[in-house]
């Protein structure tokens, strides 16, 4: 298997893929932030004993109802698809993925199904005080579920925790704490879970907006968008913070990710950060040539400091990365792909001997395999033996810099957003500002927009690995007909399309009821 | 205790207005999902030709290895 094998049948199913995954990402945001939203103005009507903050949190926990019903479950399908589509990577994972993957389906169970019952059901039936743990149990065990599935996909961008067993070709779970407290799993479930709250704060405002620019429910609508802006702020400042750190993750863990969201081909001490940037489109087929941007704004020094706190340090560039820097310790992308066949042979010839039934040379080659030099040297780069052509293992630049930059420049304008709302509710006119009533209606879909950049940039940026390294995205895939993926594709289109299209009417229909006849 | 909590379920499933709605599409939605594309469209590629962990092993490592 190589990269001459059916690539229209990888296109399908990583089309497939992403299009289950994009759906399902447009229902779990609004439930990460929208749950913790709720709780804090349960909390405030518990403190006040006021009712127009009971029936404020009730007509938010109406359309939360609407959106985790809809969106429940969706995220199987991705399960679905690891067995069918991608069942050699899901061998080949192990129980890595397994292990996260229970624990989520049990939490969510335990967590979620209990407490959303309770939340729903328990108003004026159990204690105001044991409602309220309720609904703060929902919002932690919403988010909490979403950490499994963030700790599985960190893994797969920096694999650790685990050793591979020759005989099984599974990976074997070694370390679960290292696997769940690896620094990019941390930030990454920070990061996401942080963009959920500014979505949902953002969700919140607007509808706020919309029913001043009514001239409806003014309370409601005063303090929703208070309530939001003031936890959108706080959200929107530590997700530029967890970015950062991000950023400072890629640069260590993914470098060649990191060249293509920023177009970097030749590396350089102090090299610049690109805040905005047009790409010519390009003939090159090396893919090697010095970046094609018809036009640059750069901060200078910005992406050393970015990615290791001075201004002076070496980023490599997509170029080094291929050709090797040894003054940098970086190997190049043919000597990667030499030791990936050196291991990519031994464990062939450990198949072999043990068919053969040739036991002293099946423990010998075996042993050799399990030492840890070689693991380093030679299994590390195992991924890279599946490929010919260098220029193979460079990611798709427009798409991964453009998401990049769409994701910062939304990230930077939702602060400016929530600092502006803070700043005329505190003078108390943002009832007659109506333009801007209009920006914050229209801004709803904005993080919807910056959380799939995000995620695509996070999934394009890190090919043409499935596992960093380890299993190219042309390895895993299951050797299936590309028809059916293509069938499965339109039909899970459809599916997603008409629940997307059911939320939207029924939300829009509970929104113009409003909370009185709720 | 238990009958306390089946006529919390119950009663709060009894009185939904607007849950009813959401309940048919959950419902629908976990049909099509479990009862169609799961049993017609999404088999286990590697359960569906082998049946021992041996013999998956031996597949993946030889797609793999080629």
């Amino acid at each position: 298997m190589n990269e001459v094998m059916d690539l229209s049948l990888v296109d399908w199913s990583r089309g497939q893929f992403a299009l289950t995954a994009i759906y399902h990402w447009l229902f779990v945001p609004l439930t990460l932030g929208l749950s913790f939203i709720i709780a804090i103005m349960e909390s405030i009507y518990i403190k006040t004993g006021n009712p127009e903050w009971k029936k404020i949190t009730k007509f938010w926990m109406t359309l939360f109802g609407i959106n985790f019903a809809i969106g429940v479950a969706t995220g199987i399908i991705l399960e679905f698809e690891f067995g069918t589509n991608w069942s050699n990577y899901s061998w080949f994972v192990g129980d890595i993925f397994g292990a996260p993957l229970a624990i989520e389906g049990i939490m969510a169970f335990f967590l979620e199904s209990t407490f959303v019952a309770v939340m729903f059901f328990g108003w004026n039936k159990i204690s105001k005080r044991f409602h309220l743990f309720s609904t703060w149990m929902v919002a932690i065990g919403a988010n909490l579920s979403a950490l499994w599935i963030l700790v599985a996909n960190a893994w797969m961008q920096f694999p650790a925790g685990m050793h591979f067993n020759p005989d099984t070709a599974r990976n074997e779970m070694i370390n679960f704490w290292e696997i769940l407290f690896s620094p990019l799993a941390v930030n990454k479930f920070l990061h996401t879970i942080t963009s959920g709250f500014v979505t949902a704060s953002i969700f919140v405002a607007g509808i706020g907006a919309w029913y001043l620019l009514k001239n409806r429910e003014k309370f409601l609508a005063t303090r929703s968008i208070l309530i939001a802006a003031i936890f959108g702020l706080i959200s929107s400042i530590y997700l530029a913070f967890t970015g950062d750190i991000s950023a400072k993750l890629v640069g260590e863990k993914q470098p060649m990710k990191l060249a293509a969201m920023e177009c970097l081909y030749k590396g350089e001490m102090g090299t610049p950060l690109k805040l905005f940037a047009v790409l010519k489109p390009s003939n090159d087929t090396s893919r090697l040539n010095f970046p094609y941007t018809k036009m640059v704004i750069e901060i200078p020094y910005g992406l050393s400091l970015l990615t290791h706190d001075d201004p002076k340090a070496f980023v490599p560039g997509v170029k080094d990365l291929i050709e090797g820097r040894p003054e940098y310790g970086l190997l190049s992308a043919r000597e990667k792909i030499e030791r990936g066949k050196i291991a990519r042979q031994m464990l062939r010839e450990i198949k072999e001997a043990q068919q053969d039934g040739d036991t002293e040379k099946y423990l010998e080659l075996k042993a050799k395999f399990l030492d840890p030099v070689f693991q380093k040297n030679y299994f590390s780069y195992f991924g890279y033996s599946f490929f010919k052509e260098p220029k193979n293992l460079i990611p798709n630049i427009p798409i991964t810099i453009y998401s990049f930059h769409l994701m910062v420049l939304l990230g930077i304008y939702f602060i400016f957003f929530f600092i502006t709302i803070i700043l005329f509710s505190f003078y108390g006119s943002i009832e007659k500002n109506k333009f801007f009533l209009w920006i914050m209606l229209l801004s709803i879909p904005l993080p919807y927009l910056a959380g799939q950049s995000g995620w695509v940039l996070a999934e394009v940026g890190r090919q043409p690995w499935v596992i960093q390294d380890y299993l190219p995205t042309l390895a895993a895939v299951s050797h299936i007909s590309s028809s059916s993926v293509q069938i499965t594709f339109w039909l899970f289109a459809l599916l997603f399309t008409a629940l997307l299209i059911a939320e939207v009417k029924i939300m829009v229909k509970q929104i113009k009821i409003g909370p009185k006849d709720h | 205790m238990i009958r306390n909590i089946l006529n919390f379920y119950f009663e709060g499933f009894k009185s939904m207005t607007l849950g009813k709605k959401l309940w048919t599409i959950i419902l629908v939605k976990l049909f099509i999902m479990f009862a169609i594309l799961k049993l017609f469209f999404f088999h286990n590629h590697l359960n569906s030709m082998f049946k021992t962990d041996k013999e998956k092993s031996n597949y993946v490592i030889e797609q793999i290895t080629k």
